[in-house]
């Protein structure tokens, strides 16, 4: 076991006593004192699929955008079109350098007619405000937002328990967002998360966010979920958690997150470092990121070798576990277009061992986000 | 029962002892979701590494606390890995080793001795 780590350079979120008074196991995590687990990850893990779960994510860096170039500014540093994200709605993208290599992914959204409101990694905050301030355009601010804390409410009975406490935010649909007022206050909502399920990402000043908390949690059907489900749940959704699926020398192309390029960014080329992309789009890969399924054996984890069947090394898992919820081993990793089909037997060596896996669809657990019916 | 500064323990029958990792272990890891359990037959040095224990989140090597030769291992756990969490120093042990040599043994912390190392921890 390593030794405690040191925790005088930590920074705090505001619910961090609220944790500790709930027993959760406290770990270092992107320079922040984070819960990991309350009272285990895999009871929290199963209880966010049933039920639901709060998570304190207020370590996530929040900015907002503002002026007539808050858009241009955006989209000279992503692959998206934001001039179609109309007030109310939100979209997934990534902050990309100049030779298309992923720098973060983030969340875009438009609470406000006026100005785009993100939400980016915790570890990645600072070099992403200080990129994004870099390269403003025109009439662009940045609004770097470090006094709002970020809670994820994630979970079927997600809706039940917003429905008692800002029941304006359960008329909202999956990647939906708004401006609501809880207690006098003013809250920004997202119909989003990371986990698969329905729910809800409330950002909120800082000195409310402890009443908040309170007021979410004092439902039954809701526990306090750590930083250990949270990943287990993003990797059964399928969803890249940034310094393993991607970092800057992944390309939107390889990581296959094609679903935040915008075809009009695409027709009109005008994408960072379009260049090293569009040949990669073309079909010039040599790497692309891949879900693999286990039946039995040890988890394959970050850095265990991908092998073909001929037992040579073809590739790399980059996230790896159990699966709680669908049962077996699960797994992201990247492999050689050639074999990257669906249905491809190939193995994964742990401890020099071979174990059988197979190439298969994403996600690995159902999603059970409340979308607006197709007419 | 003895321990290890590396949290396994040895509960000595014999000229065979039963070895485990200990409660402060199995809860510092969490659930735990797999085992790889040392082979039948296989000489072990005090200090190896001869067993891995898997969490949802990471895979925790498990050093040999005595030195001998694995006579059986605890074949429950690799159809029920939870065992570790529900009983690690009762039925949640990994494997039975002959002593090649007792005086290891006595060179172990005592419970006491080991609840007094826990709390420096």
């Amino acid at each position: 076991m390593a030794d405690a780590p040191n925790t005088e350079t930590l920074k705090y979120t505001r619910l961090y006593q609220r944790h500790v008074d709930l027993g959760a196991r406290i770990v270092p995590f992107a320079g922040y004192a984070m819960p990991v687990q309350y009272d285990g990850v895999l009871g929290e893990h199963k209880w966010t699929r049933t039920e639901c779960g709060l998570f304190d994510v207020s370590h996530m860096g929040q900015a907002r955008l503002k002026g007539k170039d808050a858009i241009a500014t955006l989209e000279a540093l992503t692959p998206t079109d934001f001039k179609v994200l109309k007030a109310g709605r939100q979209k997934y993208s990534l902050l990309l350098n100049d030779n298309s290599g992923i720098l973060d992914d983030l969340m875009v959204s438009r609470p406000e007619a006026d100005g785009l409101f993100l939400v980016v990694n915790a570890g990645c905050k600072d070099q992403d405000f200080a990129y994004i301030g870099h390269n403003l355009r025109g009439d662009t601010s940045l609004e770097i937002l470090s006094d709002r804390a970020l809670l994820a409410l994630q979970g079927p009975k997600a809706k039940e328990v917003m429905a008692k406490v800002i029941p304006a935010a359960c008329e909202m649909y999956f990647m939906d967002c708004g401006t609501f007022i809880w207690q006098g206050h003013t809250v920004y909502i997202s119909r989003s998360g990371y986990t698969g399920e329905d729910g809800f990402e409330i950002s909120v000043h800082e000195n409310q966010v402890a009443e908040l908390w309170d007021a979410l949690l004092s439902d039954p059907v809701v526990k306090p979920i750590g930083l250990g489900a949270r990943d287990s749940l993003r990797l059964e959704a399928g969803m890249p958690l940034y310094g393993h699926e991607m970092d800057t020398g992944y390309s939107l192309a390889e990581a296959n997150l094609g679903f935040a390029m915008s075809k009009s960014r695409l027709e009109a080329g005008d994408i960072p470092g379009f260049g090293r992309l569009k040949p990669e789009l073309e079909g010039g890969l040599t790497r692309v990121r891949v879900a693999l399924k286990g039946e039995a054996g040890p988890p394959a984890r970050e850095g265990a070798k991908i092998l073909n069947q001929a037992g040579e090394e073809i590739g790399y898992i980059t996230s790896g576990g159990p699966s709680p919820s669908a049962g077996g081993l699960i797994a992201l990793g990247y492999v050689p277009p050639a074999f990257s089909e669906v249905g491809t037997n190939l193995t994964w060596d742990v401890r020099g061992k071979a174990y059988p896996c197979t190439i298969v669809t994403l996600p690995f657990v159902k999603n059970g986000y409340h979308r607006k019916k197709s007419v | 029962m003895r321990f290890t500064k590396d949290h396994e323990w040895v509960l000595v029958e014999g000229d065979t002892a039963l070895v485990g990792i200990s409660a402060y272990a199995a809860d510092a890891l969490g659930d735990v979701v797999f085992v790889e359990l040392p082979e039948v037959g296989k000489t072990v040095n005090q200090g190896d590494s001869f067993a891995v224990v898997e969490s949802v989140k990471a895979a925790s090597d498990v050093y040999a606390p005595i030195s001998g030769e694995v006579i059986a291992a605890n074949d429950e756990l690799s159809s029920s890995p939870e065992v570790i969490n529900a009983a690690p120093e009762g039925t949640g042990w990994l494997a039975k080793i002959k002593l090649s040599d007792a005086t290891q043994v006595e060179a172990l912390m005592d419970r006491d001795a080991y609840e007094a190392f826990l709390s420096t921890l």
